[in-house]
């Protein structure tokens, strides 16, 4: 979508806590209805009378059959969308920016890596690729968090389990956590990477990415295997006001997901 | 033996008998102490399953804090390479573990009768060594704390 559009009234349908300081929100329309997202697209969610940020789908049909989103309280939007309540109102543009390619990844080993909540825009393809197991390769999905009690979607993961190579690490483990302890990156070798059959989807704090990336190539997985979901400061959401640009790119209209072969150069370059 | 660890992949087939001729196959159960942290460091491992934590003595009355934990495929210990010799962590093995060990005199008189593999078997360790170090100054930036990760 690259045309500027008002946003349309949805309701909150339900929420569910994920951790302490995060929640998933899923939304219905209350009128009309946006266009079909697709894993990876974000919505600007807009937070009446307090402010609008793009936040990523979580899951494209709820239980409710809306649009979920993850939202962590860190600043006063997200704050506002966490304390959201069944039956309260917000707006909400989009689809916008680019989705995960899986396409690229057909016949492939699907890796996914997460950190913290990088997780949420991560689920879509989760689930796109459990629901056509045909489709690819081996699953494979890495979470890193900062503590246990950190981690989102743990009924999911656990699911998960089931049909994918699933690893969790944590930064800092909690007296009764008996799981892995470290980077995320450490969780490969479990995985038995197969570099030349292997598409790695990677998403959570850009430090994270960059040495995940690097990790991965020193591996033997070539840079546009890797993709990214990117974060710049996005307003618009259309490419028009530059807020979100990084070098030729406008995020929000070319990203959030970009080949890391196209910004490997320009996350390594200073105030760009 | 069957299953190797990848970390042997970068050896050429000759070279990894000959290190394989020194191992030995074994394992750990629950809970089992591998070794303490400024224990003297004479052998490493090559997990090939179960998991092995590593871990740091605090102060007091408190458990040792685990600071890493490794699993299949991964290497454990490369404090027999340099000197004091001694076990910078301690090691437990979290679920039963089964390994290769390779004792680090038997592996160093192997490495001074063929230098290539000792290059080679250097090189491999420095890589790990490596990346675990840059993982770690990674940790150290609280990459998932709210502040780090930043709004989304």
């Amino acid at each position: 979508m690259s045309a500027v559009t008002p946003p349309l009234p949805y309701r909150v349908a339900d929420t569910r806590a994920e951790t302490a300081d995060s929640r998933s929100v899923e939304l219905v329309p209350a009128d009309r209805e946006l266009p079909p997202f697709s894993p990876g697209q974000f919505a600007m969610i807009y937070a009446f009378g307090v402010g609008e940020v793009p936040i990523s789908v979580s899951t494209l049909c709820g239980p409710h059959g809306g649009l979920v989103h993850t939202v962590r309280a860190v600043g006063a939007v997200s704050t506002a969308l966490y304390a959201l309540r069944p039956g309260d109102t917000v707006g909400l543009r989009g689809p916008f920016g680019s989705g995960w390619d899986l396409d690229a990844a057909a016949g492939q080993d699907v890796l996914v890596v997460a950190g913290g909540i990088g997780l949420a825009p991560l689920r879509p393809v989760v689930h796109a690729v459990l629901d056509r197991p045909a489709a690819h390769g081996r699953l494979g999905i890495l979470v890193g968090t900062r503590t246990p009690d950190d981690l989102i979607y743990r009924e999911d993961i656990e699911r998960w389990r089931d049909r994918a190579r699933v690893g969790v690490a944590v930064d800092r483990p909690a007296p009764h956590w008996q799981g892995s302890v470290g980077a995320v990156t450490t969780l490969l070798d479990a995985f038995a990477l197969r570099p030349d059959r292997t598409h790695a989807l990677v998403c959570g704090p850009e430090v994270m990415m960059r040495h995940t990336a690097r990790v991965l190539m020193g591996r033997g997985l070539a840079a546009h295997r890797v993709q990214v979901s990117l974060e710049r400061n996005m307003r618009c959401a259309t490419g028009h006001c530059g807020h979100c640009q990084l070098g030729p790119l406008l995020l929000c209209r070319d990203g959030p997901v970009v080949g890391y072969d196209r910004v490997a150069r320009l996350l390594a370059v200073r105030e760009l | 033996m069957t299953d190797l660890p990848p970390l042997l992949d970068f050896l050429p087939l000759v070279q990894r008998r000959r290190l394989l001729s020194v191992a030995l196959d074994v394992s750990f159960p629950v809970g089992a102490r591998l070794f303490d942290e400024d224990g003297e460091a004479d052998r490493f491992w090559l997990l090939r399953r179960g998991e092995v934590a590593l871990d740091v003595r605090l102060s007091g009355r408190q458990p040792e804090a685990v600071v890493e934990t490794l699993g299949p495929g991964q290497l454990l210990g490369w404090s027999w390479v340099c000197p004091p010799y001694r076990w910078h962590l301690g090691a437990r093995a979290v679920t039963g573990v089964e390994a290769l060990e390779f004792p680090a005199t038997d592996v160093l008189a192997l490495c001074a009768a063929d230098p290539e593999l000792g290059y080679a078997l250097m090189r491999q360790f420095t890589g790990v060594v490596a990346e675990r170090l840059q993982a770690t100054r990674i940790r150290l930036l609280d990459l998932y704390a709210p502040q780090g990760s930043g709004p989304r």
